[in-house]
């Protein structure tokens, strides 16, 4: 980082001393262009079918009924409840099957336990893998593997293990170099070396990062129920609202997805606190 | 306990998260009907199919315009729902954090609303609000300005609390004013961290407003639902690689804006 001193003196003679850096233009860049395409966003905006002063008071009117009077009218608490266990099904599927795969994906990723030309093929595929959003892939194994709990999972689990291996290369590479070293030299073989120095060592890691995924495949997994029609909790609210109109069972649904919602996060917070407190949530 | 006993002790623990997890995913298999042998026997069939369907041919580019066009939109919307939450989020975690809170009510009002806005799935906030006001960009906008506000205000928190404590402490020393102290301490020690959390939350909401707009009817989720919808497959390939080329590209320049800032 470069600083640089400029000083200059106005037309009214005051002398303005002004410290500039690269970090601080780009700074002052990013945050320009921003609010530019914020405004252009706005005047771009497809405003069709809108009625401001008709959509307010009809949104406060909607929320108020389904907060204030949940209900359930169409299904009942067993079914509701059995549609949750199938959106944590998902959601765990998805996320245990993606973490065993993404732990070998991630040796092979991983600067310091494989070769240069592996590591960096596995870390494009992964990249390209995560760049397509979670309900294309979903939709797209619904025609490639035909319909049902199969697509949805496997669509997850594509996801899952582009955004795993990506974190547990980054544990892995965080591994002492130098106990890698010592165990190479006892004439120790790479299955070794894995399983003795790199799995003990970041073991809380990746058990860690594995529950932050499982409370986003949670969320995910609503949605795939919305959006793609992997069934579950997320399909209910998205007949409720979209079908049946029902306002209070749209509260309701609403409701339960924010109790176990909370109480995911509520863990993973714990959890986080407790194993690695510098934690980043990057995707 | 001798190392013997801790030792078996171990095993068993270790036994034990075995077995649950194994039992986990057998429960979850059941509820779910879910078939692991058959899943992983249809992934060769459906890499096969895609290999063979989801090729972009001559005539799927000639949408190319419609399609970037609502990419565009998309984009645009990811960005203004962002910048716009960032204003909100920034109020709000200055009433949340401990380091520049002003009461105990406002800062548990804080938490309060970001934990509730970023606990609903966006596509929960999506359909509720696709209801009052209907098919246009306005929905999926603020479906994900409610999502980012709940996101950003409990990363700005953490920010706030990390990095400025002792400036805040250094300039409360000198009497400064509270916004002398906000403008002066905490938004420039901050700002690095908060821009790069922003630009974290952009990427996430163009993948996100894919999502939105299959719901919503905007934007390239809406090309993507319609292609797909009429078994248009060339033009559904098109449409994921538009978006595969957009997010990288958006993702190496934030990336690179990050590695200049932090």
């Amino acid at each position: 980082m470069e600083a640089s001193t400029y000083i200059r003196r106005g037309a009214n003679g005051r002398i303005t001393i002004k410290m500039g850096s690269k970090s601080e233009r780009v700074m002052t860049w990013t945050v320009t262009l921003l609010i530019a395409l914020t405004i252009a966003a706005f005047y771009f905006f497809d405003y069709t079918g809108l009625d401001l002063s008709k959509a307010i008071p009809e949104t406060f009117y909607n929320l108020k009924k389904m907060f204030l009077a949940p209900a359930l009218s169409h299904f009942t608490w067993g079914q509701a409840f059995y549609q949750m266990g199938v959106t944590l099904g998902l959601a765990f599927l998805s996320t245990i099957l993606g973490a065993a795969i993404a732990f070998f994906l991630a040796l092979m990723a991983a600067s310091n336990l494989s070769k240069a030309w592996i590591s960096k093929t596995v870390r494009i595929a992964v990249a390209f893998i995560r760049a397509v959003p979670t309900v294309l892939w979903v939709l797209i194994f619904a025609i490639a593997a035909g319909l049902g709990s199969e697509a949805a999972v496997l669509g997850m689990l594509f996801h899952s293990i582009a955004y795993l291996v990506k974190a547990f290369s980054e544990a892995f590479e965080e591994v002492d170099q130098g106990i890698i070293e010592a165990l190479r030299a006892t004439g120790a073989n790479w299955w070794h070396i894995v399983v003795h120095a790199v799995l003990p060592s970041t073991f809380t890691y990746l058990l860690s990062w594995t529950f932050l995924r499982f409370e986003i495949n949670f969320s995910v997994a609503v949605a795939m129920g919305a959006a793609a029609g992997a069934g579950g909790i997320g399909f209910e609210l998205f007949m409720a609202s979209g079908f049946y109109f029902d306002l209070s069972e749209v509260g309701m649904i609403t409701y339960m997805i924010l109790v176990f919602a909370i109480v995911l996060e509520i863990l993973s917070t714990k959890m986080k606190e407790r194993y690695f407190p510098a934690a980043k949530l990057g995707n | 306990m001798n190392e013997k006993t801790m030792k078996a002790s171990r095993k068993w623990q270790t036994l034990f998260f075995v077995v649950l997890i194994f039992g986990m995913t057998l429960a979850s298999s059941a509820i779910t009907e879910f078939n692991i042998f058959h899943g992983l026997a249809t992934l060769p069939k459906a890499g096969a199919w895609i290999f063979s369907n989801l090729l972009i041919t001559q005539e799927s580019l000639e949408r190319l315009p419609t399609i970037l066009e609502k990419l565009l939109e998309t984009i645009l919307m990811s960005i203004a729902a962002t910048t716009t939450g960032t204003a909100v989020a920034f109020f709000l975690s200055l009433m949340g954090s401990k380091t520049t809170g002003t009461s105990r009510a406002l800062g548990v009002f804080a938490r309060f609303v970001a934990s509730v806005s970023r606990n609903i799935p966006v596509v929960a906030w999506a359909l509720i609000l696709l209801l009052s006001f209907g098919q246009n960009s306005m929905t999926g906008y603020l479906a994900l300005f409610v999502g980012s506000v709940g996101f950003l205000t409990r990363a700005f928190i953490e920010s706030i609390d990390e990095a400025s404590q002792s400036a805040v402490e250094a300039l409360r020393a000198t009497g400064a004013t509270y916004f002398q102290i906000v403008f002066k301490a905490v938004v420039p020690q901050c700002l690095p961290q908060m821009i790069s959390w922003i630009l974290f939350m952009i990427e996430t909401n163009i993948r996100s407003a894919t999502l939105v707009g299959i719901l919503t009817g905007t934007g390239i989720g809406y090309a993507f639902d319609l292609y797909y919808k009429t078994l248009n497959y060339n033009a559904v390939a098109l449409v994921t690689f538009s978006i595969i080329i957009a997010v990288i590209v958006i993702e190496l320049m934030s990336n690179y804006i990050r590695k200049v800032i932090i």
